[in-house]
């Protein structure tokens, strides 16, 4: 039984290859053109795809109207002109910079100037808190005595609690 | 002071809710069509009820029309189209439908059996004229007016909410001016 097995798994990659190899496009380096371009261009069908991943029949359709528009000698910003005629700047991945789009552009500098502004106020405003007290010489030898004292666990406030 | 060091967090977090509560409404597969309020764009397409004959938004000029798109493949147009047919009924405006991608002997057939509120449907098959209109989900309608400018693109289905709530007023408000 396992022998079975094994001999139609050694076969299956065998089958595999006797499928037919797509048809090559007629024009390769047309055809990089449409992909590259494509890429840069979003499906309206399936939002998160570009027309080049998109198996959508609108994304095939359009994707023969880049390529024919290429053939009849169309640069690439025109063809990009034309689908955000019909389609909106929707159709674009990379978004223009216009004064609708200000906001998205620019909105996260906004925020993190903002951000940074809020954070060194803050500090400055704590900082100033924090005043150094005005010790006399006296003062100072008592502090660094009971630090001291603190240090060697003399005066631990929880052994003087059990003490 | 000290209120407004606690207020401000809950008044950002307001403020952030409303965007978000906004966002939840929105509807992404609802792109705003750059069309509207340009002229429709050109077309003259073969008539779905007889191919020798064609018909151009030329054609239409003068009045207020709808442009129904729609294909006998598409489920979502079933659910609008008792919607359609009454709309044709009350005869207010005129509904032409533009077969999207689709074969004419289905298309017809179609129309036998669920009804046929359009006064004419064209024909085209391979969705060119559909990308001109940047039609991307069928159903769409398009509100176009006397002088052959869209004035509104209904993404999806028509309903009976849509239809009475912004298509007809529309219509209507074109049709006196």
């Amino acid at each position: 039984m396992r022998w079975i097995f094994a001999a139609a798994l050694a076969v299956l990659p065998v089958l595999g290859l006797a499928k037919e190899a797509p048809p090559a496009a007629e024009d390769p380096v047309l055809e990089q053109r449409v992909m590259h371009l494509a890429k840069e261009l979003r499906c309206l069908v399936c939002q998160n795809e570009s027309l080049a991943d998109s198996r959508a029949d609108l994304a095939e359709d359009l994707r023969q109207q880049i390529r024919e528009q290429m053939k009849a000698g169309n640069s690439d910003a025109q063809i990009k002109a034309w689908l955000t005629q019909r389609y909106g700047d929707f159709v674009l991945y990379r978004t223009p910079v216009k004064a609708t789009t200000v906001a998205l552009w620019f909105g996260p500098f906004v925020l993190l100037l903002a951000g940074l502004a809020g954070l060194l106020f803050y500090v400055r405003r704590r900082r100033a808190r924090v005043t150094r007290p005005n010790l006399t010489a006296e003062e100072q030898a008592r502090a660094q005595a009971l630090l001291l004292e603190t240090e060697k666990g003399v005066n631990r406030p929880d052994a003087a609690a059990r003490g | 002071m000290k209120s407004l060091r606690f207020l401000l967090p809950l008044l950002l977090f307001a403020v952030l809710l409303m965007f978000l509560w906004v966002g939840l409404s929105l509807d992404p597969r609802e792109v705003p069509s750059p069309l509207v309020g340009k002229p429709a764009p050109a077309f003259r397409l073969a008539r779905l009820d007889d191919p020798a004959k064609t018909l151009a938004e030329k054609d239409l000029h003068g009045q207020v029309w709808l442009l129904n798109v729609w294909a006998s493949w598409c489920v979502s147009c079933m659910e609008e189209h008792p919607v359609l047919v009454e709309l044709s009924k009350q005869g207010v405006v005129p509904v032409y439908g533009l077969n999207y991608k689709d074969q004419r002997p289905a298309a017809q057939a179609w129309l036998a059996r669920n009804g046929n509120p359009y006064t004419l449907s064209i024909a085209d098959p391979d969705g060119k004229v559909g990308i001109d209109y940047g039609v991307y989900g069928v159903p769409e309608t398009y509100v176009i007016d006397k002088t052959g400018v869209i004035r509104y693109k209904q993404i999806g289905p028509v309903t009976q909410k849509v239809l009475s709530e912004r298509i007809l007023p529309l219509v209507k408000r074109l049709q006196s001016s």
